[in-house]
């Protein structure tokens, strides 16, 4: 098949397990971020697709290709680092060609694909400036330039953007995404940051501890993740103990009507922009205000219910009417849960 | 406690102290050294004040620029050997896991801190006929019969190189751990061999580190005194031998001083090389 | 595999070049009979136990350890106050003292020595045991100059900040926060000192080579009138001694970073 394949690949380091037993496909042409909190494994995961680690045991291929004893430098993969490691010594212009300069290639096809290069990354004509004369984002696009010089079958980065700041982060991820389709080029992003995740990837792979969670496409993983670290981890999610009541499922300070549970009952996972808030009496669950967030494009309610802790997402429009102190009626729909541990009735 | 400037009298107490010890101790002697370069010899050992260039004048003999050049031939080979040596170990060295970096390092400091004398005793043990490598090489039957290999040329520039290398890998040490491991690797990913990689990266980005290196080691081996004395022969003395021999045993104070002062010169202008490399290096 | 093969095999061949000198004259140690014959006739540690009961190795043993710990005392208390003036104060023309405690180690050794033996003739205490203490504690400054210096600078001018909010004069924070953070450094600058002026052979000749032997005087005049095999005892002690106070450094210290190396945190 084509594209990248990862067949049961484990990396240790002495006694820990930094991979754990991974499989993963990612089809010709496709956008996946690695996505998980530090130390998950993710960057080991993608240091042994380039090559720079060797897997304990497992199979890396790429076109049906196996690549495990390829070494880093036959295997034809741009990388992108955290450090971004633009060579210091070298010019914009150096460092793109340098690629093109191992390989043998003439200086004149050397010169023509670095012009090329820099306006597909919007920086035409600075193949002379030096790399310190460079802003953070100028940078960025350099080592993407070098990345994409020799036409990699891969396209790997380590972290790319967590150097820069807020906004110039969200601007190169629109960009990234947009250089990723325009070539086609299949593509793997190391990320710990979920907006970035997904924001640009067709696939995101969430990782803990050595293991893949959940793979799908971000807005499946959003709606339906498959355990409750994924739920917890992409977005912001209620996680709510809940036991079966009939046709109901009885929560914390009160119920979620037509919610059955198989057995006794299990976790519950609801996004918090699809809980309500409501002022009626008969509401079917009950809570305490206890802190509101007004970010002014939403609100964010924090409530407290016999132990448990609710958070609420509210857009402008529909703000509700409570102050801290307030008890006020939740409604959760049951059409908005999604049930780890058990299953629905 | 932000960083002032110096206010009352009492805030420059700490530097006095300093400045007293080094400037009567290292100045002072530093300045009788010159004054008594331009002085006159005076039979049976002593010297009376003059302003007389003749000791440098005598420094410009054929017998003395033959002393210079060798002298700084060797320093130029024992650096080039060092670095050659030095630079693939100390990447390798960084590369280690600490514990086994503190193992090597340990054992570094403790050759360079060894006495010349010692050093120079080890080897010329270790290369004489009676108790040298050249009985291993017999029993081993690569020989025929021991041979000594001191004193020498050879054993010069050996004994020099031991002495000056953990000298060139503690140089270099900072340098190369603290660069950044993934230019290689990002190399590596661009299509380069290791080698290649070691080539046209950590070697051209470490440039000037290399260089200060080569010069800071050159002035080290231009200051051996002991080892060409103990494994060579007269004709590979070097500059600090000579002016040993002229203050000690030829009491020759005069003369002494003059060649001292050349020395200071020479190995001045090299630091002053160094220092306008890293300031370069610094603008960057 | 290969190219890990001919790593090693680098790696060993160094280690054996660093180790061989020693080696043998561990072992020509080890005759029996006063010869320096290797591999050695005989086995004896007679010649170990001379470096200690023989009247002269034993004075130039005392004499060599009391010499380089005042020596290296005097090193500690000069660099001590520059790195500290240096680090408090911003006054650019200090770097000028500390230029000078650095350029007797940069400059070849034979100046320090002839600049030390015209000093102590010209005022007339030349040959006086004390004057070896002083010139040495000049020669080393740069030792604990280098370590101390880099002690301060890794002190977090916050946490002195913080000390400041909490209430602590210049005085306490020097006691309470500063003194201890660079107590390692030193302490090494001491050790770095101590040994290197144990083995010091020309500043000690020229100064006072005809009326105190320290150990490398003894051995080099050992060298020129009648090799023995004590000098080869003593030479393995005090490769000893240099291994164990650098091996203290190392335990009590984290040698890398005291060396130049960014500490294990810093490297993420």
């Amino acid at each position: 098949m084509s594209g990248l394949e990862l067949n049961r690949i484990t990396k240790r380091f002495g006694a820990v397990a930094a991979v754990d037993d991974v499989s993963l496909t990612v089809p010709q042409g496709t956008f996946v971020c690695l996505l998980g909190p530090s130390g998950c494994g993710k960057t080991t995961l993608l240091r042994m697709i380039a090559g720079l680690e060797e897997p304990t045991s497992g199979v890396i291929s790429v076109d049906g290709n196996r690549l495990n004893s390829t070494p880093a430098h036959k295997r034809d993969f741009g990388m992108v680092f955290q450090s971004l490691a633009l060579f210091p010594h070298l010019s914009v212009g150096e460092n793109i060609a340098y690629p093109l300069r191992i390989r043998g290639r003439s200086s004149s096809e050397q010169g023509a694909r670095v012009k090329e290069l820099l306006e597909l990354v919007h920086l035409p004509g600075i193949e002379q400036r030096a790399i310190t004369q460079l802003s953070g984002g100028q940078r960025q696009r350099v080592a993407i330039a070098r990345a994409l010089a020799v036409s990699p079958k891969l396209f790997l980065l380590d972290e790319p953007l967590s150097a820069l700041d807020a906004k110039l982060r969200e601007a190169m991820q629109v960009e990234l995404r947009q250089l990723q389709q325009q070539l086609g080029i299949t593509t793997i992003v190391v990320t710990h940051d979920q907006r970035e995740a997904m924001s640009m990837s067709d696939q995101i792979v969430v990782m803990s501890e050595g293991r893949i969670q959940q793979m799908a496409a971000p807005i499946d993983m959003y709606r339906n993740p498959a355990n409750s670290f994924v739920a917890d981890f992409l977005g912001q999610a209620n996680l709510i103990d809940a036991k079966a009541d009939g046709p109901d499922a009885l929560v914390p300070g009160g119920r979620i009507p037509g919610l059955s549970l198989v057995g006794s009952g299990g976790r519950i996972s609801v996004r918090p922009e699809e809980v309500m808030v409501t002022s009626r009496e008969d509401a079917p669950i009950h809570a305490r205000v206890g802190f509101i967030r007004d970010m002014g494009a939403s609100i964010e309610i924090h409530l407290d219910s016999e132990g448990a802790h609710y958070v609420v997402v509210a857009s402008p429009q529909a703000r509700p009417d409570c102050r801290v102190g307030d008890t006020v009626g939740l409604t959760i729909p049951a059409e908005a849960c999604v049930v780890f541990e058990s299953g629905r009735g | 406690m932000r960083r002032t400037p110096p206010e009352r009298a009492a805030d420059y107490f700490p530097i006095a102290y300093p400045a007293f010890m080094l400037g009567l101790f290292f100045v002072v002697p530093f300045a009788i050294m010159v004054a008594v370069s331009f002085f006159r010899r005076v039979q049976g050992g002593f010297y009376e004040p003059a302003f007389t260039f003749a000791n440098y004048g005598r420094f410009l003999s054929v017998f003395f620029g033959e002393v210079l050049v060798f002298s700084l031939v060797l320093a130029g080979l024992v650096s080039a050997v060092c670095l050659l040596l030095g630079v693939p170990f100390t990447y390798f060295l960084t590369k280690l896991s600490r514990k086994a970096q503190v193992f090597w390092l340990v054992a570094l400091l403790g050759v360079l801190s060894l006495s010349e004398v010692i050093i120079g005793f080890a080897w010329s043990t270790l290369l004489s006929r009676t108790a040298g490598l050249s009985n291993l090489l017999v029993a081993i039957g690569v020989m025929d019969r021991p041979d000594a290999w001191t004193p020498g040329f050879a054993a010069v520039l050996t004994g020099l190189v031991y002495q000056a290398f953990p000298y060139t890998v503690l140089v270099l040490y900072p340098s190369f751990s603290r660069l950044d491991p993934s230019l290689m690797e990002a190399s590596r990913t661009l299509g380069a061999s290791p080698l290649k990689a070691f080539s046209t990266v950590v070697l051209p980005v470490l440039r000037k580190t290399l260089i200060a290196t080569f010069i800071i080691v050159f002035i080290f081996a231009l200051g051996a005194y002991l080892l060409p004395q103990i494994l060579g022969r007269p004709q590979h003395w070097t500059l600090s031998v000579l002016i040993t021999d002229q203050a000690v045993y030829q009491s020759n104070m005069p003369f002494a001083a003059a060649m001292a002062v050349f020395l200071v010169v020479a190995s001045l202008s090299l630091v002053v090389i160094v220092a306008a490399l890293n300031r370069k290096g610094a603008g960057q | 595999m290969s190219a890990v093969w001919l790593k090693r095999l680098f790696l060993s061949a160094l280690a054996a070049f660093m180790t061989l000198p020693i080696l043998v004259i561990a072992g020509v140690a080890l005759n029996e009979k006063k010869t320096l014959a290797f591999p050695p006739q005989g086995f004896s540690l007679e010649w170990y136990a001379q470096a200690f009961t023989d009247d002269g190795w034993r004075a130039a043993l005392v004499h060599s350890v009391l010499v380089a710990t005042a020596a290296a005392a005097i090193s500690v208390s000069i660099a001590v106050p520059i790195a500290w003036f240096l680090w408090r104060r911003v006054a650019p023309w200090a770097r000028i003292v500390e230029v000078l405690g650095l350029a007797p180690f940069i400059l070849p050794p034979v100046i320090t020595a002839l600049g030390a033996l015209s000093f102590w003739a010209t005022t007339g205490f030349y040959g006086q045991p004390w004057t070896v203490v002083i010139s040495h504690g000049i020669f080393f400054v740069s030792l604990p100059l280098v370590t101390v210096t880099l002690g301060f600078a890794t002190i977090d001018r916050e946490i002195i900040e913080a000390g400041m909010t909490m209430g602590a004069d210049d005085r306490t924070l020097l006691k309470t926060v500063v003194f201890p953070l660079v107590r390692p450094y030193i302490i090494s600058g001491f050790a770095f000192a101590f040994v290197l002026s144990l083995n010091e052979y020309i500043v000690a000749y020229m100064t006072v080579g005809f009326t105190l032997e320290t150990i490398p005087i003894k051995i080099f005049n050992a060298l020129r009138y009648g090799y023995t095999p004590t000098m080869a005892s003593v030479s393995v002690f005090f490769v000893l001694v240099a291994v164990v106070v650098f091996g203290l450094v190392a335990r009590f210290g984290d040698l890398p970073k005291l060396l130049g190396a960014w500490s294990e945190g810093d490297k993420g």
